[in-house]
């Protein structure tokens, strides 16, 4: 009795998954296996043509490049992120609350809005190269808009809580007898974190690089906003065949390999906290 | 990219909700706020508009519902090409569209749809270079002042990203049509444009007048109705066709062969046509419209806004941009090219 009353509380999640998530899914991945006729629209025969063309050098290399800057992003967010969620850690119980709500509370306004206010900040007559030339420390405004750098920075900027977050309920799961142990039997603070503490949190890190990475791979509005368009992602690819060059079936195709990157990193991810576990 | 899902959501939500006669797409803003009670105080017909961000947009829809759903579209005219050989468009009646004598005779005869058959110019223009006169040592004149600029410029340059646009900035600068197919003159036109991408800020298809306005550029890539929005803040800011040439771009009304009521599609294009309904364009958006009596009425725009002065005879000289067929696959990664490398 008990199982069926739950698994009817399960029942709307599932049917919204299966009707929003799995279902269109479906879709494209049945698309990518058809054409684009002359004019637009989808021509039904059935070919593999669309997965040749991702390999052909023009979109593979839009797809190296992707996970290049989306690899730069995680690893940039995790070596800031860490040592904040230590800190956070660290802090005395009553301000890791609010500490943690200062993480979150980016969230609370538009993705655009917060791209668009890097924007202002980045400019060469921005804030930040306003400030370097007052302070004297440049000459001439530094180019960081429209450059990976910039496309660099917004990622990271945008995805940086997740990566706090993750570590941070990494590191208040670990038993703190391990560090105490470590250091009376010898072992100084670098060893320790390396040995200990680290291996220890490897789950949360791995979660908030799989989040950065993934998150940052199909992004396509930063790097046109930040990057000026001259930074084609796989995502702005995507974005392009539904809308500009109209061949679903490719745009589908795309979709697809993408979504198989991202399936392949979180079943890594989750080996690797069982593994830990 | 969430004002296309919001506008998404409201268009969707205002098919389903009040009965209308016909539903009429079109950009936001492309047309007066209240054009459908003006049009049914003026004819009786109760329209309802909807709106689509971008050509791609409705064309994804209308593909998808083969139509079903929308009466009029505002399209570009390679759209209205690509729909009509889709065959989803009815036959423009001429005799329901009496106001279609307002046009100037070039506008009944465009090389892409001589006679008006499937579509009716709404609004027309140039592509060509939006410039502050006060920041260049010297005004361009070419498409190369634009692909390889003078060392003052360097950096303070963007190009439209839109594929047809920026392919056609190369393709006319080596003085071939803005609808060549011929792979290996594509390619020549792409090596200039890879070669033109270091020397730019940013690509920019719908901001560019504010960094005009504000200095972060100097020049761009643009399109003649939206350099006016620039020379609206700053006198300073011209416009200028290159001597090379530019292409002709046309918006067009077609009317769906789906339709139920298209004789009341129909009613509400020849009430576009009405001259003082045109003016309205003229005035608010700076779009040149192939409405002779409605551009002559308000010639004086011309005082402020030169390029709204262009001749029809210079005007009708550039190529229409058209559907490259089967040549789609080929622009699309030619684009792609550039636009990763």
């Amino acid at each position: 009795m008990n199982t069926i009353k739950n698994n009817i509380l399960i029942l709307p999640g599932v049917a919204w998954i299966t009707i929003f998530l799995f279902i269109p899914c479906l879709v494209i991945i049945s698309y990518s296996f058809f054409e684009r006729g002359v004019y637009g629209g989808i021509e039904y025969n059935f070919n593999f043509d669309n997965y040749n063309r991702v390999i052909e050098f023009t979109y593979f290399k839009i797809l190296v490049n992707s996970a290049k800057i989306a690899f730069l992003s995680a690893l940039i967010a995790i070596v800031i992120g860490y040592p904040a969620a230590y800190f956070i850690h660290l802090s005395p119980k009553k301000y890791q609350l609010i500490l943690l709500f200062l993480v979150m509370l980016p969230f609370w306004s538009n993705y655009l809005i917060r791209t668009y206010a890097w924007m202002v900040l980045l400019n060469n007559q921005g804030i930040i190269n306003n400030t370097l030339l007052w302070i004297g420390l440049i000459d001439e405004p530094v180019k960081i808009l429209y450059t990976q750098s910039a496309v660099i920075i917004g990622l990271v900027y945008n995805y940086l809580p997740f990566v706090v977050l993750s570590i941070f309920s990494s590191i208040s799961k670990m038993d703190h007898n391990l560090i105490e142990a470590s250091k009376d039997l010898g072992g100084n603070s670098v060893n320790t974190f390396f040995k200990i503490t680290l291996p220890l949190t490897l789950p949360g890190v791995a979660a908030g690089f799989v989040f950065v990475f993934v998150l940052s791979i199909g992004n396509f509005i930063t790097p046109d906003l930040l990057g000026g368009g001259k930074f084609l992602m796989i995502g702005n690819l995507i974005y392009d065949q539904y809308l500009s060059a109209r061949d679903w079936p490719f745009g589908s195709s795309l979709s697809f390999v993408l979504i198989s990157i991202m399936l392949l990193l979180l079943f890594v991810q989750a080996v690797l906290i069982r593994k830990n576990s | 990219m969430k004002k296309i899902f919001y506008v998404l959501l409201f268009s969707t939500i205002s098919i389903f909700s009040a009965k209308s006669d016909i539903v009429v797409s079109n950009w936001d803003g492309y047309s007066a706020p209240d054009i459908m009670e003006t049009f049914q105080a003026a004819t009786g017909v109760k329209g309802e508009m909807s709106f689509h961000a971008t050509n791609e947009e409705i064309m994804g829809k209308v593909t998808a519902s083969k139509g079903e759903g929308y009466d009029v579209l505002f399209v570009s005219s390679p759209f209205a090409e690509a729909l009509n050989e889709m065959g989803l468009l009815a036959d423009i009646d001429h005799s329901k569209i009496p106001n279609i004598e307002n046009f100037y005779p070039e506008a009944m005869n465009l090389d892409f749809d001589p006679g008006n058959k499937f579509q009716v110019p709404y609004a027309w223009g140039t592509t060509g270079l939006c410039y502050r006169s006060d920041l260049v040592s010297k005004a361009p004149d070419s498409w190369d002042d634009l692909l390889s600029p003078d060392d003052s410029l360097k950096g303070k340059i963007t190009m439209l990203s839109t594929d047809r646009w920026l392919l056609s900035a190369g393709l006319l600068s080596l003085g071939y049509s803005v609808n060549e197919t011929n792979e290996s003159k594509l390619n020549e036109a792409k090596a200039k444009l890879i070669a033109a991408k270091k020397d730019l800020l940013a690509y920019d298809d719908t901001t560019f007048y504010s960094k005009l306005v504000s200095g972060e550029a100097v020049m761009t890539h643009a399109w003649d109705g939206w350099c006016n929005y620039a020379i609206w803040e700053n006198p300073d800011v011209k416009y200028v066709i290159p001597k090379e040439g530019s292409d002709l771009w046309i918006d067009t009304m077609v009317i769906m062969k789906s339709s139920s009521n298209i004789d009341e599609a129909h009613a509400f294009i020849n009430y576009i046509l009405d001259a003082d309904v045109a003016a309205w364009t003229i005035n608010n958006i700076l779009y040149k419209v192939p409405n002779e009596k409605a551009m002559t009425a308000t010639a004086e725009i011309a005082d402020s806004f030169p390029n709204m002065g262009m001749s029809v005879s210079e005007l009708s000289s550039y190529e229409t941009l058209k559907d490259v067929g089967s040549a789609a696959k080929l622009y699309a990664k030619t684009v792609s090219d550039i636009l990763s490398d």
